[in-house]
């Protein structure tokens, strides 16, 4: 009995003692020499970018780059000039209308970019566009590096219009962070396949911060864990953004406003098409393979994957849900401050007014055909009800439609009173018109509507309004999808939704209550039935 | 029935008394698991009440064809026919006769196992309730694929409600059969009956001719 147990602890202690060898020799400056040596730069192209002459130049600036880029990669400018990413404009909406973030679409975060470029074009893959005058037709002026470097030192300016910070570096004011100015050779030499960084740079940072816009698109995308992000996941699949997210020419696929990723849902398995990005690409329509799948698979016709796959939204980083734009101006002793909640994020500033974040967002859920209405300073409002300045499409009665999972941002956004019409103000810039310089909305307003040629009528009011996201990242594992009672039940869910009927939920008053009263009758019955059975006989005994 | 001596005749077959209990395990079993996936309460969670529903719900389909076969084939189906003799008499004396103490107006004898008002009540079961009850928990089962019978006419409003209206008035029936099984010559005659087969019924009792069908 000593001798064996003598022994596990023997068996113990050596086990314990390798385990910890291992771990000390890990850090062991002979052995991280030994693997530099044998471990070069993994290379998954066929050409090292760092070898080319042609990035061997002393480049001064981002369109000096762009400029060697493109003498290899003669077609790239085209190409990329045909894509939202250059054009910020709906490819398949008319011209005139202007639909994009570059024409006259409003959101109900900063509303609008014309006259406030220089901000909000940090994030165009381009350089200089701070103003009507930039030059769309200009080749040199795309930014290769932002989508394709891959040194991560590789920084554009919060204000500057797209371009990085000119050396030395600056420090921007709006979070205290100094830009350092890019070693152009390095970036330039570096350069590869788009990763989750280079995507995040701008996607997980929309509407100025991380998380501020999407809820489920933040920096804890960079390197989730498998219960953040089943695809995306260190520990699961890996999958980088352009895993999904192919790409044909530059031309990157996705959900465009009204143009859907796919317009047919079809497998890759049925049909190879690869630049068709759904769900059902890769998992076809009856995904679910245990015999109680069989059911969850009847409901692929109704719900979208992400419905029951995408239980909550922002679950690492909270997300901003409404943002009241008629509380801004606040001064304390005569000067804008910031007042922060929990999470350290700003609940109120004077500069924006009040704001709320969430943690863990429950989505709202619509029908949805994979295209969002959205509407422009143009569209004439109605004042007396939350203005849905973008809104899902689709209904019951579509089919392509499937209830899809939404992030609603809902707020208080300046309109023209009289010409009922969401307003652009000139928020950014060093003139007293601009409101955060001023902290005049008339003023701010006249400036920013007559830049974008548009009518004004002096006089600002503020409506609520609310904008959709359709949540489609952050897909849980399966342990941890919408459980059916979460739909199915009293208030659950789909609680709004009242358009068809849903076991679990529905049920109709009349054949309920009369139900319930025969059987109750015929309970009572029996009763008093048994009762004067026994009473009736006892007393006969008596 | 004191003033009568009392026989035992062997009244359910095996197979009548084993569909007769499997397909009150079932009927339960499926009232639980429904009334659970209408809201009524939680005990298995909706996900497993649906499975177990459905699953139940087949189970009985296939007993159901299995019975109706077994009717047929032995004849047995006769025992069903419905008749207005001595029906007003049945009714009246469990309206008041059992009260007082009074004879049963119909005994039960092996050609004729059913009273009246028996016949009545297990027709219109085997007849109407139970058959719309399985086509609309079918029909409910089957919702994703009416497009592809041609039934998209179908409302599942409809085929729910009616599907819990049944599902109301089988327990209704339950409640009222079971409370019916306390009125034999003593509380659990009817039921040790169902159990063993055997009956005691008065030892002079003759089934009367219109109560008796060629088999």
């Amino acid at each position: 009995m000593r001798l064996m147990r003598n022994s596990v602890l023997l068996l113990l202690a050596v086990v314990f003692l390798g385990a910890s060898a291992f771990a000390a020799g890990d850090t062991a400056p002979g052995r991280e020499m030994a693997r530099q040596a044998t471990k070069g730069k993994e290379l998954w192209i066929t050409a090292d970018h760092s070898k080319f002459d042609a990035l061997k130049q002393p480049f001064k600036s981002g369109p000096e780059v762009t400029k060697a880029c493109l003498t290899c990669h003669t077609e790239a400018g085209h190409q990329f000039h045909k894509t939202i990413h250059w054009t910020w404009l709906d490819p398949k909406a008319e011209k005139e209308l202007k639909v994009g973030k570059g024409g006259l679409v409003v959101n109900n975060f900063c509303i609008n970019i014309q006259s406030n470029e220089p901000r909000c074009t940090s994030c165009h893959a381009g350089y200089g566009w701070k103003n009507k005058d930039f030059d769309f037709s200009s080749q040199e002026k795309i930014d290769c590096l932002v989508c394709h470097e891959q040194t991560g030192t590789y920084k554009k300016f919060p204000a500057g219009a797209g371009n990085p910070a000119p050396p030395p570096g600056k420090k921007f004011k709006g979070n205290g962070k100094f830009y350092a100015a890019p070693e152009w050779n390095k970036v330039a030499q570096s350069v590869g396949r788009p990763t989750r960084k280079n995507c995040g740079t701008c996607h997980f940072y929309g509407g100025g911060g991380d998380g501020v816009k999407h809820g489920d698109l933040d920096s804890s995308m960079l390197k989730p864990a498998k219960t953040l992000d089943v695809h995306m996941g260190m520990d699961g699949q890996n999958f980088a953004c352009t895993r999904c997210h192919s790409t044909v020419k530059h031309d990157i696929a996705g959900r465009i406003y009204s143009t859907p990723a796919a317009t047919e849902r079809k497998s890759l398995l049925e049909d190879d098409l690869g630049s068709k990005i759904m769900c059902e690409s890769c998992h076809s329509a009856r995904p679910h393979k245990s015999e109680l799948g069989m059911k969850l698979n009847d409901h692929t016709d109704k719900l979208a994957c992400q419905s029951c796959h995408i239980p909550t939204f922002a679950r690492e980083l909270p997300t901003k849900m409404w943002w009241d734009w008629s509380a801004a101006g606040k001064k304390k002793d005569g000067k804008p401050y910031v007042e922060k909640g929990e999470w350290g994020k700003p609940v109120y500033m004077t500069k924006k007014g009040d704001m709320r974040w969430e943690k863990n967002v429950v989505p709202e859920y619509y029908w949805f055909n994979g295209t969002i209405d959205t509407i422009t300073a143009q569209t004439t409002i109605d004042p007396t009800k939350p203005v849905q300045v973008s809104k899902a499409v689709g209904s019951i009665e579509d089919k392509n439609s499937r209830i899809m999972p939404f992030k609603v941002h809902r707020g208080m956004t300046p309109y023209d009173k009289v010409n009922k019409n969401i307003v652009i103000p000139h928020l950014f810039g060093k003139d007293k018109d601009a409101y955060w310089k001023g902290y005049n909305w008339e003023n701010a307003v006249a400036y920013g509507m007559k830049y974008a040629g548009l009518p004004f009528s002096g006089e600002v009011g503020f409506v609520e309004t609310e904008y959709v996201y359709p949540t489609t990242h952050m897909v849980a594992p399966k342990e941890n999808a919408v459980a059916c009672e979460e739909c199915h039940s009293k208030q659950g869910r789909l609680d709004k939704m009242t358009c068809f009927y849903m076991p679990g939920r529905d049920a109709s008053a009349i054949v309920d209550a009369g139900g319930w009263f025969v059987v109750l009758a015929s309970v009572v019955g029996v009763i008093l039935h048994a009762l004067g059975r026994i009473f009736i006989k006892g007393r006969k005994e008596d | 029935m004191s003033g009568h001596n009392m026989k035992k005749i062997y009244l359910y077959s095996r197979f009548e008394r084993f569909w007769h209990w499997t397909q009150s395990i079932l009927i339960m079993l499926l009232m639980i698991t429904g009334l659970e996936v209408h809201g009524v309460f939680t005990l298995f969670g909706f996900e497993k009440a649906v499975d177990l529903h459905n699953t139940l719900g087949i189970s009985w389909l296939v007993l159901f064809v299995f019975i109706i076969f077994w009717l047929l084939t032995t004849g047995e189906w006769k025992q069903y026919i419905p008749t207005s003799k001595k029906l007003f008499d049945v009714a009246m004396y469990y309206a008041s006769g059992i009260f007082k103490g009074e004879e049963h107006p119909v005994h039960k004898s092996k050609d004729a196992k059913h009273n009246p008002l028996q016949r009545l009540v297990y027709l219109g079961l085997s007849a109407i309730l139970l058959p719309l009850q399985m086509v609309t928990g079918l029909l409910y089962w089957t919702y994703n694929d009416w497009a592809a019978y041609g039934l998209d006419f179908l409302s599942l409003n409809v085929v729910a409600n009616v599907h819990m209206a049944c599902a109301y008035a089988l327990l209704a029936f339950l409640v009222v059969h079971i409370y019916m099984t306390t009125t034999g010559h003593n509380i659990t005659a009817h039921i040790a009956a169902m159990f063993s087969g055997w009956e005691e019924v008065p030892e002079d009792y003759k089934a009367e001719e219109w109560e008796v069908h060629e088999k």
